[in-house]
């Protein structure tokens, strides 16, 4: 069972920006937790994801709430 | 067995550094991405920001050529170490405010940096010999070496057969023969290729991926080190030259005037941290006063505002101006006639 949910707040920063903060909380969860990004930047919708897949995370839901986009990670093995 | 050498490639998310990855790949290394972000990148930002681009197909290049290459991509942001190469170029500027030599010499000094932390062998770029004028000339490429301090750990596999071989030449990690012999400002070989690596598609960004190398933008930032007596510059400076019309009335103060509905709500953002005024009674931009303003320069600013919303040919225009500390005032004004908008103040 999951019990780790971090949050993280990225309104209003303009890509690359939500992938760097993205990355850099990743980097600091292990896996299986989750990571919920709240950005404002329409481009974080094809960055993240893009990041993820390339990264070996999941994004497990994406959804836009107020305007602003919140996207779910689940954070995947990280391999050397 | 063998053991797998493994280098980092500078990805940019043009052409050459995905070629350059490509190639050194294909003969059994492992490869990771790395690109720095100096808040200057051109990624989408304004195409994010005004409305009329949402709906164009937005991508980070880098993260779209490492998904190609199936590949790792460390995306660091370099933003305040940056700064210095902005503002102090040892080698000088481009054409424009574009420190190239200087901001090459500093990427790859980074990745070395990283590859001695991360443990990888040598480092990969996409350069290539007499393709652009300050930074990928056989002498200034020389000069990246040595200020870079990477050494012989630095493999340009697109025109490696014109310089002198590398350590993972020299030491069999990849085969010279493989590698390439480009040279000048043809992009020729370069699509050449790519056809033959079967990628048909990828960016082209002809002059750059730099905001610096753009006159307009370096015009802008120009005038801020002038107006503020002081080569410096924060993040939200830098962000806020690609955003709206930039008028400077009086030397005291500019004005960032939002062209439409997206400029205005990224400029809305900035509340509290310049005094902002609003159309009331037509629609029209949001305006951001950007100094240290009194009475008479509010009125002015107001009155050119004014001139960019759909009460121009009004006889008078009711807008909101809303203080750094939150408290606000109405103002009555005469949108200013366009003819007295002056050409010498925008930016």
């Amino acid at each position: 069972m999951v019990s780790v949910r971090e949050q993280l707040d990225a309104r209003r920063l303009l890509c690359p920006l939500p992938v760097i903060r993205t990355q850099d909380r990743v980097n600091t969860m292990a896996a299986g937790e989750l990571l919920e990004v709240i950005c404002t930047d329409p481009g974080a919708a094809s960055d993240i994801p893009a990041w993820c897949r390339i990264n070996g995370h999941k994004v497990i839901e994406m959804r836009e709430q107020s305007g602003e986009l919140v996207i779910l990670i689940e954070v995947g093995e990280k391999k050397r | 067995m063998m053991q797998q050498r493994r280098a980092l490639a500078l990805i940019s998310g043009g052409l050459d550094s995905l070629l350059a990855a490509r190639v050194v790949m294909e003969q059994g290394i492992h490869v990771e991405g790395v690109n720095f972000y100096t808040g200057f990148c051109v990624e989408g930002h304004t195409h994010a920001i005004r409305k009329k681009d949402r709906a164009r197909p937005k991508r980070n290049n880098a993260l779209w050529v490492a998904e190609q290459l199936g590949i790792k991509l460390h995306i660091i942001d370099v933003t305040e170490q940056y700064k210095d190469v902005v503002i102090n170029p040892k080698h000088g500027y481009g054409a424009n405010l574009n420190p190239c030599l200087d901001c090459k010499c500093f990427m790859v000094g980074k990745a070395v940096e990283w590859i001695g932390e991360h443990g990888f062998d040598f480092i990969i770029t996409g350069e290539v010999v007499g393709q652009r004028p300050m930074s990928q000339r056989r002498d200034t490429m020389r000069i990246v070496v040595r200020e870079s301090q990477v050494g012989e750990r630095l493999l340009r596999p697109l025109c490696a057969k014109n310089l002198p071989p590398t350590l993972p030449e020299l030491e069999g990690w990849v085969d010279r023969e493989k590698l390439y012999g480009f040279s000048g400002r043809s992009r020729k070989p370069q699509m050449a290729l790519a056809k033959q690596f079967g990628l048909m598609d990828y960016a082209q960004p002809a002059g750059g991926c730099c905001f610096l190398t753009d006159e307009a933008y370096s015009r802008k930032l120009a005038d801020l080190w002038e107006s503020r007596g002081a080569r410096e510059y924060e993040l939200d400076d830098i962000m806020l030259l690609k955003v709206g019309r930039h008028l400077r009335p009086r030397p005291h103060f500019k004005l960032i005037i939002g062209r439409e509905e997206g400029e205005n709500n990224f400029l809305q953002g900035y509340q509290r941290r310049f005094p902002l005024l609003r159309m009331i009674s037509h629609p029209g931009p949001l305006t951001l006063i950007d100094g240290e303003v009194g009475a008479e320069d509010v009125e002015l600013a107001a009155c050119i505002a004014a001139r960019f919303s759909a009460g121009r040919d009004a006889g008078q225009v009711e807008m909101q101006l809303i203080d750094r500390d939150g408290s606000e005032q109405m103002l009555q004004v005469f949108p200013m006639p366009v003819a007295e908008v002056r050409l010498e103040w925008y930016l």
